[in-house]
């Protein structure tokens, strides 16, 4: 019996063994931060000196009150149209590049992998499809906007081109990370079983992930919408170009009618958004 | 003649109930009226596809890649690459951490953290996140150049302020869609919220947070290499510069710098998911 | 902790509300330091009956007071207070996936640590010994400093039960505690729980499945069937007779849980079997 006590003293635990790996990590991260400060050029102080101050309130004095003439309005509303039917078009050719993607790179739906290792073949050809999709979202949007502004003129069709090539990258890899994070148990079971590729996804992949599928793809669009507005910087037409033209002439009162209305575009798709997640959920 | 009526079964017949059958519905007027948003759009653009898909167009489109070429590895310029490399890269991961600190303040109260949390400030946050969300980077960074003069600091302020929307959101969801036993059994203890939510919720979420947080840092890189066009420092400054001198080949080389950039941002991002979900 | 229900109907708060009931007890009091187990078939309504006693519920009609207060007419404060003097440990263990299990187990004594300790706690744990030798009452000590993903079913169920050790409560509301557990570790957890609660003199009520257990640990039994309070006796008067009863329909649920085989009737520690068989209930085929 004493042994026995002695032993219990001897192995009642007193230190966390995790506190010193813990310690190293706040370290190390502090140690970075430093120099991303230096690079930065952060100096939160100085958006309080006098002159920036003075150049704020002149600003914001001009944004107030927005332009509200009818003629600007009608102008704003028929180019955020175009901005959104931009985003639009240009995410629904990025699906068509992001879904085949998608079903030709997921782990979760390869049969080679269900008995351990994948086949080299197969997984030669998923890696490929993942670089490819990489490259196609590392090149911004923008780089191809322009080359596409040099071959086809102004206008909304780079723009729209543009946003497919990157959100289709974006979409596929996107997709195949939400396939693979979820749970592949089902799948698992249905491929075990002898069910084919395209059924295990329709019966086993696809209803588990489509709210979350679903809700990245509208979140896209979102962004595309976003994209087409930066696209329109460059000449792609719609809310962008319109806005650049007005802040270069200055008209503080345009800018601010316009990024409310921006302000108003992206909440009433975050009500869509929502809605559909409701309804799939 | 009336029968008698059936007695009573064993056990009750089983019926689907009825809402899974209007949402079938809805999926269908859902899916028509897509398709119908996307038709209007392609016809509402007039867009020249045959202008692109002309043999004209390919020539025009050969010429112009043809002046990219070779790209310009002279060391001098590619110093100057390098230190604008080295300060797009620091924006990006600057404004992505400032991003995490202020969406997480932002997703407490944006998000209902129980089913019977009154959330009084969900809609006042959720509103403010959708501000910020909604202002795309360079649009923040011409504003903030204002405030803030010309030069990175510019940049990584607007990274942070458009990505915090993004980020305040994508935590909100996540916290609001975390499973709720252990926060229902600590509450049942009579815990207050934030240790709720430091004990329960976010040892939960943290994965997903982490992995959110570094997905956008993938996008802030992209994000950073073009906010120079506005005057806003990195990469984009410079490739502004020189394509208004219409120096193809320097354009190339920083081209070729931001894509290298962002693969290695992109791998970078992927292996920390990796290890941290372990 | 006295625990008292009055004339509860409660329902389960995701239920459409003409649904029926799924709790409707009479009357049920617990004196302070008294020990209930609360056996019944599934959909019995046993866990609404735990949620409805910690207040985590709120019942459509009548009163539930601890120590003689009830938590629904109280302020959000007084709430949180009472809260903090009971434990509910759930069905499912409720403890976060990657989260240690010093950390998920220190969390039960949340209620009695100052927002600092709490927030001190999550860097480093504030009582390592105190997490240990609560794990140590269920034979969980190495595994102090394990993940609680890392962990078998069993163990996390253990832990969810080793929390309750830590917390400052004289009221546990225990749920189905060895449904994972295999008959010597389920002999050992529940002999560890009773043990405790009878030293430190805290209420105790537990829901089971495992009818043999409930017999030779509690000295009091309640019936609950279909929402309803079969029976509420000292556990030297239940009879086979109320134990058929309670299960009819459901005897495949009948658990032996302390040895013995599935098919063998649950016998009263003591009790002879009964000569003269019982008739069957009625049954209404189609």
């Amino acid at each position: 019996m004493i042994v026995g006590v002695i032993r219990e003293i001897r192995d009642r635990p007193k230190r966390d063994p995790a506190w010193l790996a813990r310690v190293f990590w706040i370290g190390v991260g502090l140690v970075l931060l430093w120099p991303l400060l230096v690079a930065t050029e952060f100096r939160p102080l100085a958006l309080f000196d006098a002159q920036s101050r003075e150049s704020t309130r002149r600003f914001l004095s001009a944004m107030l009150p927005p332009a509200t003439n009818g003629e600007f309005l009608w102008l704003v509303l028929r180019e955020a149209w175009r901005t959104v039917a931009i985003a639009t078009a240009g995410i629904a050719l990025a699906l068509l590049v992001a879904i085949p993607a998608t079903l030709l790179s997921v782990r979760v739906l390869s049969v080679s992998a269900l008995s351990g290792r994948m086949a080299p073949a197969a997984f030669a050809c998923r890696q490929l499809i993942r670089w490819a999709l990489i490259l196609l979202r590392s090149i911004p949007e923008l780089i191809w906007a322009l080359v596409f502004v040099r071959v086809v003129g102004l206008g909304p069709t780079s723009g729209v081109l543009a946003i497919a090539l990157t959100y289709g990258g974006m979409l596929g890899k996107v997709y195949g990370e939400i396939l693979e994070s979820g749970d592949s148990h089902v799948a698992l079971t249905l491929l075990r079983n002898g069910s084919g590729r395209l059924q295990t996804f329709l019966y086993g992949v696809l209803p588990q992930n489509a709210a979350e599928l679903t809700s990245y793809t509208v979140y896209r669009w979102e962004c595309a919408i976003r994209s087409s507005v930066v696209l329109g910087f460059v000449g792609a037409g719609g809310l962008g170009q319109q806005l650049d033209s007005s802040m270069k002439m200055f008209a503080g009162a345009e800018v601010c009618t316009m990024l409310l209305v921006f302000v108003a575009l992206v909440g009433f798709a975050d009500y869509v958004s929502s809605w559909l997640r409701r309804q799939l959920g | 003649m009336s029968r008698p009526p059936p007695p009573p079964a064993a056990n009750p017949v089983y019926r689907l109930p009825p809402p899974l059958f209007n949402a079938r519905c809805w999926a269908c007027w859902f899916s028509l009226v897509l398709i119908a948003l996307v038709g209007v759009s392609f016809v509402s653009l007039d867009l020249q596809w045959s202008a692109f898909l002309s043999a004209e167009a390919a020539r025009s489109m050969g010429r112009f890649i043809g002046e990219f070429f070779p790209p310009d590895v002279s060391s001098g310029f590619l110093t100057k690459v390098l230190k604008g490399t080295v300060e797009t890269l620091a924006m990006s991961a600057l404004g992505t951490v400032l991003a995490a600190v202020a969406g997480l303040v932002l997703a407490l109260p944006a998000s209902r953290l129980h089913a019977g949390d009154a959330a009084w400030l969900r809609s006042p946050a959720r509103l403010l996140l959708n501000a910020l969300r909604s202002i795309p980077e360079l649009v923040w960074a011409a504003l903030l150049l204002i405030s803030a003069g010309l030069g990175p600091f510019a940049g990584t302020l607007a990274l942070a302020c458009h990505t915090s929307g993004v980020l305040g959101r994508l935590y909100a969801e996540a916290i609001e869609n975390a499973p709720p036993g252990p926060g229902f059994a600590l509450r049942a203890q009579g815990i207050g919220g934030i240790r709720v939510f430091l004990y329960a919720t976010l040892p939960q979420v943290l994965p997903q947070l982490v992995s959110y947080t570094l997905y956008r840092w993938e996008n802030n890189i992209r994000a950073a290499a073009v906010l120079g066009v506005v005057g806003a420092g990195g990469l984009g400054q410079l490739l502004a510069f020189h394509m208004g001198l219409f120096h193809m080949n320097k354009t190339a080389t920083i081209l070729g710098a931001m894509v290298l950039l962002v693969v290695l941002v992109d791998a970078l991002s992927y292996g920390l998911r990796r290890v941290m979900t372990r | 902790m006295r625990l008292e229900l009055e004339r509860i109907e409660a329902r389960h708060p995701a239920a459409r509300p003409e649904s029926p009931a799924a709790l409707s007890i009479q009357a049920l009091t617990l004196a302070a330091g008294e020990q209930v187990a609360v056996i019944g078939p599934s959909g019995a309504g046993k866990t609404t009956l735990l949620e409805v006693a910690a207040g985590a519920i709120r019942p459509k009609a009548g009163e539930v007071r601890l120590d003689g207060q009830d938590p629904w007419a109280l302020g959000s404060r007084g709430q949180q207070r009472l809260r903090g003097r009971l434990f509910l440990a759930p069905q499912v263990p409720p403890l976060p996936p990657r989260q240690r299990v010093v950390t998920a187990v220190l969390a039960g004594r949340l209620p009695a640590m100052s927002l600092w300790s709490s927030l001190r706690s999550l860097f480093y744990p504030v009582d390592i010994p105190a997490a240990h030798a609560a794990l140590e009452a269920f034979d969980l000590g190495d595994k102090l400093f394990e993940r609680v993903d890392r962990l078998s079913g069993g163990e996390r169920q253990r832990v969810g039960l080793a929390r309750g050790l830590l917390t400052p409560a004289s009221l546990w509301l225990i749920d189905e505690p060895l449904s994972s557990l295999d008959p010597s570790r389920a002999r050992q957890a529940l002999g560890s729980l009773v043990e405790v609660a009878r030293a430190r003199g805290i209420t105790l009520l537990v829901t089971l499945h495992q009818v043999d257990a409930a017999l030779a640990n509690f000295s009091r039994i309640v019936g609950l069937r279909d929402g309803t309070m079969a029976f509420d006796l000292p556990v030297g008067e239940v009879t086979n007779d109320h134990l058929k009863r309670l299960y009819a329909q459901f005897e495949d649920e009948l658990i032996p849980a302390l040895g013995g085989s599935a098919t063998a009737e649950p016998t009263l520690p003591g009790a002879e079997r009964p000569t003269v068989s019982v008739a069957p209930p009625a049954m209404h085929c189609r």
